[in-house]
């Protein structure tokens, strides 16, 4: 038997919530869901493990830092010192006061920019990048669950069927794989 | 919601040891009196200004919050009102004791202003200050207790009446009162902009009588607003172990931990450019305060600031922490003890300037280690516990009329 996919529109955020609560209850997994926004508390429902966009996030922004530490020192104490309103120039030490605008700026970029292109290449969404929602409503106001007989071998494709019409589905497409 | 954990009662073990406390205090204070050797006493008034301005900072700071979720129409926290109602209710004990210290030093019982000393605005005695001298409109007698008198006013009068219409509300419903304290939330804020720079100016920078920095409003209330909702934090985690507000989820906990980690920020980020500015610029009348910790406290000022800020943003970034109360508690116990460090540091210098000994040894405030500072400050608590808890005890936890209730019960982030 091919592998089949269940693609279930929902017209609205809660029915979706709900027939995700109904299907998940009765053991049937959900592979993914496209919606035009975040829909709040889906993820703990379909089992979505919690991002570690933030962790990374850090990452980037520690990095910025000792980026912009090591650049301010290099710039400005070693390569060519700069005497700017008198200050002591000759170690990083007396100088950090002012460097600390740069490393909170620096730290910013590098976190934000790193974060950005992360969030972008893992969700396969940077510019040029061929869509891969299933329906292009998804990106209007209409919601899209996708389900797969693969991930769901305890139900037959008639049983899952049934059950997922006992939602309140808009409309239903089923697929080879 | 079980219904018979609405009603806090004040444990007879928690009369024990916030008396114990208080008793602490006045033991502390007594001895502290005697073993201080600085002229009129005034490494001992320099001590009760500080302790009573923090616990007044925290309850002025809770009132400040109060007004802010009215303001901004803001849902989560109604669950938490009454224990905002029962923090401020603290302001009068507050503003007696720092009043106390203002009006001992107009009658020259010790000399921690100054420029209350007459004689510096007289050109022809030996003890005149030209920079001060130029001040002295501000400093008038006439004004500077209009002044005084305009914020307990203020302060105080807000405080009783938001908890006078809040009981209301408890009683008669509807929305007529929600709006009218949205109105009066708004005005608190306005004037709240004002004061809080204004009092600042006078109570605390006043001390350096020569200096002035446009930021030191802003850094002593973000130090004020941080400590207040530390303090809200771990009352309302210290009334949750005894199975009260089990009707709050960790949500309530979370956002919480976010306003401690985000006042934390603020206050690094204002006292770094308040010394950044200052230190770039490098003019001598700028930078005396700065000179004065330098000189004697420069140890100490970089450990606060770096506890202040490092030990909040690097323990409270992550989701989790913020979510676990055992750890949030730690964190703000270091929060607490750090922001009481910054202010000890913002008023000692100016009042006994290099003569304090660190805890031991012959010195100007003679040498009695740290029980005396220790002994205030847990005094003060032990006040500060006891009339917040029994305040908590007149009135429901939870409001009955508050028309976002039904909303801040079902919050989730």
């Amino acid at each position: 038997m091919a592998n089949k996919v269940f693609h279930v529109m929902y017209d609205d955020d809660q029915k979706l919530l709900d027939a995700a609560t109904a299907l998940v209850k009765q053991g049937i997994q959900v592979k993914d869901v496209f919606s035009p926004f975040p829909v709040h508390g889906l993820d703990p429902i379909i089992g979505v493990k919690r991002t570690r966009l933030a962790i990374a996030s850090f990452m980037y922004a520690t990095t910025g830092t000792l980026l912009a530490i090591l650049g301010t020192w290099y710039f400005m104490i070693h390569d060519w010192p700069m005497n700017i309103g008198g200050k002591p120039n000759f170690t990083w030490i007396e100088n950090a006061p002012a460097f600390v605008p740069v490393m909170f700026e620096f730290s910013v970029f590098c976190g934000a920019h790193g974060m950005a292109i992360t969030y972008l290449l893992r969700n396969g969404t940077l510019p040029g990048m061929p869509a891969s929602n299933p329906d292009p409503r998804t990106t209007d106001d209409k919601f899209v669950m996708e389900i797969v007989t693969e991930d769901n071998h305890a139900f037959s494709v008639t049983d899952l069927e049934e059950k997922i019409r006992a939602t309140e589905v808009f409309e239903l497409s089923i697929k080879d794989c | 919601m079980s219904q018979d954990k609405l009603q806090f009662q004040l444990p007879s073990q928690t009369k024990m040891w916030t008396t114990a406390l208080m008793a602490i205090g006045g033991v502390s204070a007594l001895l502290g009196w005697f073993a201080d050797k600085t002229e009129h006493h005034q490494y001992w008034w320099a001590m009760l200004l500080i302790s009573g301005f923090f616990f007044f900072a925290i309850a002025l700071g809770i009132l400040f919050f109060y007004a802010l979720q009215y303001a901004a129409e803001v849902a989560w926290s109604a669950l938490l009102k009454r224990l905002f109602e029962a923090i401020f209710s603290y302001i009068p004990y507050g503003l007696a004791v720092v009043v106390l210290v203002l009006l001992v030093g107009q009658f020259h019982g010790h000399h921690l202003y100054h420029w209350m000393d007459s004689s510096v605005y007289d050109p022809a005695s030996e003890n005149y200050d030209e920079v001060i001298a130029g001040k002295h409109a501000f400093f008038t007698p006439w004004f500077f207790w209009l002044r005084v008198v305009a914020y307990a006013a203020v302060f105080v009068g807000f405080a009783r009446y938001f908890r006078k219409w809040s009981l209301q509300e408890d009683a008669i419903g509807g929305t007529e009162i929600h709006f009218k304290m949205y109105k009066k939330g708004a005005t608190f804020l306005v004037l709240f902009a004002v004061f809080s720079s204004t009092m600042a100016w006078d109570w605390l920078m006043s001390i350096d009588t020569h200096w002035y920095s446009t930021m030191y409003g802003w850094y002593i209330f973000a130090g004020m607003w941080v400590t207040a909702m530390t303090m809200a934090t771990l009352i309302l985690v210290w009334l949750r172990g005894k199975g009260y507000y089990a009707m709050m989820t960790e949500s309530h906990i979370h956002d919480m931990g976010k306003w401690m980690f985000a006042i934390s920020m603020l206050w690094s980020y204002l006292w770094f450019c308040q010394y950044m500015l200052i230190w770039y610029s490098d003019i001598p009348e700028e930078i005396t305060y700065f000179k004065e910790r330098y000189d004697h406290y420069m140890v100490a000022m970089w450990v606060i600031f770096f506890v202040n800020f490092a030990v909040p943003f690097y323990s409270l970034i992550a989701r989790d922490a913020k979510r676990n109360t055992k750890y949030l508690t730690r964190v703000g116990v270091i929060i607490l003890i750090g922001h009481f460090a910054d202010l000890y540091l913002a008023v000692i210098p100016g009042t006994i300037h290099g003569h304090l000994l660190w805890g031991f040894g012959e010195g100007h405030h003679a040498s009695f280690g740290w029980w005396f500072e220790i002994g205030m400050l847990l005094g003060f608590l032990g006040l500060f516990l006891r009339v917040v808890l029994t305040t908590l005890t007149k009135a429901p936890l939870v409001p009955k009329n508050h028309p976002f209730l039904q909303e801040s019960e079902n919050h989730h982030i």
